[in-house]
């Protein structure tokens, strides 16, 4: 079971990867140990491959810096399931191949530490008895997550996406 | 409907008529990318995208800006690698003190009205104050257009933002910016452009200082329609007009009348009050600098302020210059040895301690002032430091007294 870890809105970048844990800061050191080091200490001690974050509004927002998406991936999270994202983030999620989802319905329902099981197929959720199918992307999006991230997309097609 | 100004920029690049919510793949005018991001974005280029040749060098920009000198042996042979490939592939390279990606970018008349410029980093919206669409992204698109000449975009809807009225005594662009945030919030302009209209009068550096912090209303570009004030460095192409019809998701009004100076509270940059809510907040660090408001305009601003006076003992007051043209002209014209003789401490042009890597990192008791534009937890250092963001005469009326203060107060 996947464990859900429950965040608030406005969750910058600055609290998912400081800049001081920047690869370019410390090249040996494992990034994925990076992810919410200082914000929140109990998910950079436990959290699990296969867990899933659910949070509010505007979630990464913030710098560009691509490895607070990678941090949370190489951690394992599976997915992200926020109220909204901000935009860098988002773009940068997508493109490694990190599913994101917008859906405020499961944002109010669920609880920190809940439960889940998690469909990678279908995005059906579980949480105890609640069942909820979390919204398709759209087609653009949609291409670069099934090829596994935009740099496999681009490899296969020569090309990107098209809109 | 008329197309808005992004939607103009962007249907030009693609070459055929867009409009917001359409997908675009263009050949960007210009591809920024600073050292503190192109170590991590050459590892994608040969490791991930196995590339060796860079599609086309002369739309590529390289700066060093972001840790410079370098602070360890490992940034240092970062940047030496960077500066062995720009020079191997023919991309130009701004060295170590020439300034930060956003400033020299205007200086050097790269970024120009009408072009489209992608940067590795998020305040890239900055090149807006040009009238140019101006979007951060991440390493993985950076990378992917050193190896293919392009990017991939969805054309935003835009928020038009119009200004009335002008500026009151010791009110700057920064309070404007910072009022901006405080109105819309963190996600006001998320996927969005922003223009700003109504205020043709606004100086370059002001219109900079505006557009940095396009992003931290969420925005993908924020953008002045440009105008002949900017000079002959920034020629305006025929088509890029302002349409009165043009089909706007949202307009805000804002007057700058009734604007007094504006604080962002730790630790959101939405998190703004009027400064005379702020009573005897004491701070221990001053920062002038950044990509918002490290120009020469704001050294002049802080030095009118020290002139015959001096920093607060137990106050460090960080001066950074955001390019060696700010530091030249401020040297020039006595500005820099009044802020010298009050007790500023100088460094190197660039961003300095911004994001808390060098130069003024801050300690868990430290509550800083700072010029910047963003006051996140451990932006700066230490998730227990406190950072305030205001403008570059609050900065230095504070730095004089110690506390928050409100400049007119001290005049
Ligand atoms: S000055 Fe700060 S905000 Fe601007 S580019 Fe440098 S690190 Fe980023």
């Amino acid at each position: 079971m996947a464990r859900i870890w429950k965040f608030g809105d406005n969750v910058d970048t600055d609290q998912i990867v400081p800049g001081r844990y920047a690869p370019y800061m410390r090249p040996n050191a494992d990034l994925a140990s990076a992810a919410f080091i200082e914000a929140r200490p109990d998910f950079a001690e436990q959290a699990q491959a296969g867990d899933i974050i659910v949070a509010g509004r505007n979630f990464g927002c913030g710098s560009s810096r691509e490895y607070a998406a990678e941090a949370l991936k190489k951690r394992g999270i599976t997915a992200i399931v926020a109220v909204s994202f901000a935009r860098i983030f988002f773009r940068n999620a997508i493109n490694l191949g990190l599913p994101l989802f917008e859906a405020p319905e499961v944002v109010a329902a669920v609880q920190d530490g809940d439960l889940a099981t998690l469909d990678p197929h279908t995005w059906q959720l579980q949480v105890g008895e609640a069942y909820w199918q979390l919204p398709t992307p759209p087609p653009f999006f949609r291409q670069i997550l099934d090829a596994g991230g935009i740099v496999a997309y681009v490899q296969r097609y020569q090309r990107f996406p098209q809109g | 409907m008329s197309p808005t100004l992004s939607e103009k920029i962007l249907s030009h690049a693609a070459g055929r008529e867009v409009r917001a919510g359409d997908f675009v793949i263009i050949h960007p005018d210009v591809v920024m990318s600073h050292d503190s991001l192109t170590p991590s974005i050459l590892k994608i280029f040969h490791e991930q995208l196995g590339a060796t040749r860079v599609a086309d060098p002369r739309q590529l920009v390289f700066t060093m800006d972001h840790v410079v000198p370098a602070a360890t042996v490992s940034i240092a042979n970062d940047q030496n690698r960077v500066r062995r490939f720009a020079a191997e592939q023919g991309i130009r390279l701004f060295e170590v003190g020439r300034g930060i990606c956003h400033q020299v970018l205007v200086e050097e008349h790269i970024a120009t009205p009408g072009t489209v410029v992608i940067g590795s980093d998020s305040h890239s919206t900055a090149y807006g104050a040009v009238g140019a669409f101006g979007c951060g992204m991440g390493s993985t698109d950076i990378a992917l257009a050193w190896a293919t000449g392009q990017t991939w975009l969805r054309v935003p809807e835009t928020l038009r933002v119009i200004l009335q009225g002008r500026f009151r005594p010791w009110v700057e662009a920064k309070d404007l910016a910072l009022r901006l945030c405080r109105e819309v919030g963190l996600d006001g302009a998320n996927y969005m452009a922003v223009e700003y209209h109504g205020a043709p009068w606004m100086s370059l550096p002001e219109r900079q200082t505006l557009a940095s912090m396009a992003v931290e209303i969420g925005a993908k570009a924020g953008i002045f329609p440009p105008d002949p004030s900017l000079g002959e460095g920034f020629p305006i192409p025929k088509w890029l007009t302002v349409d009165e019809t043009a089909s706007y998701a949202h307009t805000i009004y804002l007057n700058l009348d009734e604007l007094q100076p504006q604080i962002a509270l730790p630790h959101t940059v939405e998190n703004v009050v009027d400064l005379t809510e702020i009573n005897g907040q004491r701070v221990s660090v001053v920062f002038l600098g950044t990509c918002t408001n490290g120009r020469y305009e704001d050294l002049v601003t802080a030095a009118r302020i020290l002139r015959g006076r001096h920093v607060a003992p137990g106050v460090r007051f960080i001066v950074t210059p955001a390019s060696q043209q700010a530091l030249a002209r401020a040297a020039a014209d006595g500005s820099l040895q009044t802020l010298i003789e009050a007790g500023a401490v100088l460094t190197t042009p660039g961003c300095g301690p911004c994001m808390g890597r060098h130069h003024g990192v801050l300690g868990e008791d430290d509550v800083c002032l700072s010029t910047g534009n963003r006051n996140f937890r451990g932006r700066m250092g230490s998730p227990q430091a406190r950072i305030f963001l205001a403008s570059p005469a609050v900065a230095a009326a504070s730095a004089v007294t110690g506390y928050i203060t409100d400049p007119a107060a001290l005049s």
